[in-house]
């Protein structure tokens, strides 16, 4: 188990909305790991807290309780441990949405170079590391486009290279094969155990679809608050 | 690091550009409304300046001759001129009034405009026309005349005044008065009768009602009663030129003391043009100004709060990708400083382009202009203030609520 000390460790996390009579137990102690380079699949119907895990994991809102560990760094303890959230989102994690999202005014490369010269690096630096992915990628060559001007899987492949540009542990994949065909999803999922495996990234990837679940070698279903460890897959 | 706001402005330029000439022709009417009271009070200087007086001896207790009536003898200057200090003196009447061309001339329009009455004399004497571009003085005392450039009228040209026509000997530029209206010069005579001349039935009924007063219609002072009513002995003015190294208020003083007349300095007559005559414009164009200004604000803050709603879901992305709020505030901000820049420059533009179609002179100083930017950018930066607090409202998790 060694190898998860160095990923994600998420111990009894809970979320409570609302006080009193009319609280609502969202998550009520989800426990989980993800080891640098994996790939691992969270399913569970709706309502289940999905959404809700995947914004405490994200950093965007506040957990109840439990603990959250990136790596040797406690993160989460009872109360966020790190200061500045914007920054621990901007350089701890990585974030693939259903839709690309990408920022209409800004073309590939600067979508992709945005991340780090938020961080503070050099422009140059910034657009050096955007078209070393997006090499990766197999879109350099739309590097000048608009983010108009690209396919849907164009789009994602940027999304993608956008989430990895600042090397973060931990990327967040929040339905991103729903507006896909099946062969298309296929690709996105092994472009994303790809990139995992290249950068030692922990991958977390929500999702309803029955077509890359078996891609998964675990998966992670939360019911009712609480997360089980359904299923390992062994690849040949 | 790249400019947000910039890029943003790059990739819909034409909403931007489009808005910007919207408000830049509200910013063009602010400047225009400014340049038209600038215009009014240089219209006043100017009417100082030209009239070549140091000293203006007007009727007791009355703020004339360009704010209130003034009537005094036109003898009077003949005392004066005795006075202590005094280098010249000369009669003025005013009379503000429609001109019309003579029937057979080919400038079919007449035109409102100042009739001044001067005695025949040299350029630089006070009273007489400055700026002469063309032709000659007045130098008969009787039908002849010198029009402003603004009047319409050329060289030849004859005018009708009253009864009487006159010929266009002479033409000025920039001679207004403090309306903005041209100024026509004809001679003192003329002037002075033109002023108080009634119709001919209006002079045979008084003929007659003279001559039916017992006490007046008696031989030898019937005809003497009937002569000094036909003629005008008055001017609104008397204009004065003092001695070089001579106090302008000494002298003035002095006119007050033996004269019992009222006289106003340059200084004191600028105030009544300015703080008197033209203060309710003034205060009108200052209400228009300060009404702009506010739908100016409001149309920024408008456009800038609608610009930013419609990026709501980009604020999102960007917040939950590490973007500190300082930043989004700042392309937020730099945006609406963008809209306010194209604003001022289609504004200033335009205000230049469509100053000199206005009847009346409207002057765009430089200083109104590095004012109305200033105020621009003020007005843009509290505009977007709204639109900040909505991008800064903006929950990260939009991004990902599918």
């Amino acid at each position: 188990m060694d190898r998860y000390n160095q990923g994600i460790r998420i111990e009894g996390l809970k979320k409570r909305y609302g006080t009193g009579d009319t609280a609502v137990d969202a998550l009520k102690g989800v426990d989980m790991q993800v080891a640098p380079g994996e790939v691992i699949g969270l399913i569970g119907p709706s309502g289940s807290g999905k959404s809700t895990l995947l914004k405490c994991l994200g950093a965007i809102i506040d957990p109840s309780a439990g603990r959250m560990t990136l790596g040797e760094q406690i993160i989460y303890e009872d109360a966020w441990k790190i200061p500045d959230l914007c920054a621990l989102r901007r350089d701890k994690i990585g974030f693939v949405f259903q839709a690309p999202y990408l920022i209409p005014f800004l073309d590939v490369t600067d979508n992709v170079a945005l991340l780090p010269m938020l961080a503070g690096r050099s422009n140059r630096e910034s657009r050096q590391r955007a078209m070393a992915l997006l090499e990766a990628l197999d879109v350099a060559h739309r590097a000048k486009a608009m983010p108009s001007q690209l396919s849907g899987g164009e789009q994602q492949r940027v999304a993608i290279a956008r989430a990895l540009v600042n090397r973060p542990p931990i990327i967040l994949a929040d339905e991103p094969t729903a507006p896909l065909d099946s062969e298309r999803a296929l690709t996105v999922i092994h472009l994303l155990e790809e990139m995992a495996a290249q950068f030692s990234t922990a991958i977390i990837v929500v999702t309803h679809d029955e077509k890359i679940i078996p891609t998964f070698k675990r998966i992670y279903s939360i019911r009712d608050g609480r997360t089980h460890e359904e299923q390992i897959k062994t690849h040949p | 690091m790249i400019s947000l706001a910039g890029r943003d402005i790059l990739h819909s330029w034409g909403k931007f550009v489009f808005t910007g000439i919207g408000l830049g022709l509200l910013i063009g009417v602010t400047l225009t409304m400014a340049g038209v009271y600038r215009g009014m009070v240089d219209d006043a200087k100017a009417l100082l300046d030209n009239s070549g007086a140091d000293l203006w001896v007007v009727q007791q207790d009355t703020l004339g001759p360009y704010a209130e009536p003034s009537s005094l003898y036109d003898d009077s200057y003949r005392g004066i001129l005795t006075l202590n200090g005094v280098e010249q003196a000369a009669n003025i009447t005013y009379l503000t009034m429609q001109v019309r061309p003579a029937k057979d001339q080919r400038t079919a329009k007449d035109v409102r405009a100042m009739v001044v009455g001067t005695p025949p004399g040299r350029s630089g004497e006070p009273g007489q026309p400055k700026h002469l571009i063309a032709g000659r003085h007045i130098t008969r005392n009787h039908y002849e005349a010198v029009a402003d450039l603004a009047s319409g009228f050329d060289l030849g040209d004859r005018i009708v005044i009253r009864r009487n026509e006159y010929r266009v000997v002479g033409l000025t530029r920039r001679m207004v008065s403090s309306g903005g209206d041209p100024m026509i010069f004809i001679p003192l005579q003329d002037a002075q009768e033109a002023q108080f001349l009634k119709d001919n039935d209006a002079i045979l009924r008084q003929r007659a009602r003279t001559a039916e007063n017992p006490t007046l219609n008696r031989p030898g002072v019937l005809d003497a009663v009937i002569a000094s009513q036909s003629v005008n002995p008055f001017v609104n003015a008397v204009l004065v030129r003092i001695k070089p190294g001579h106090d302008p208020e000494r002298v003035a003083e002095s006119i007050r003391r033996w004269k019992r007349l009222t006289v106003y300095t340059r200084i004191q007559m600028e105030d009544i043009l300015i703080a008197k005559l033209i203060a309710t414009s003034s205060r009108q164009i200052g209400m228009f100004l300060v009404i702009l200004a506010i739908v100016s604000a409001a149309i920024v803050a408008f456009i800038i709060y609608t610009l930013t709603m419609g990026k709501i879901r980009e604020i999102a992305v960007l917040k939950l990708i590490g973007t500190k709020n300082r930043t989004i505030s700042g392309m937020i901000l730099q945006q609406a400083i963008g809209l306010g820049l194209i604003g001022f420059v289609v504004g200033k533009v335009s205000a230049t382009l469509w100053a000199p179609i206005f009847p009346k002179y409207v002057l765009l100083e430089f200083g109104d202009a590095a004012r109305g930017f200033v105020a621009v950018i003020v007005i843009c930066v509290l505009a977007s203030i709204l639109a900040i607090r909505a991008a800064l409202k903006v929950d990260p998790a939009e991004a990902i609520s599918g």
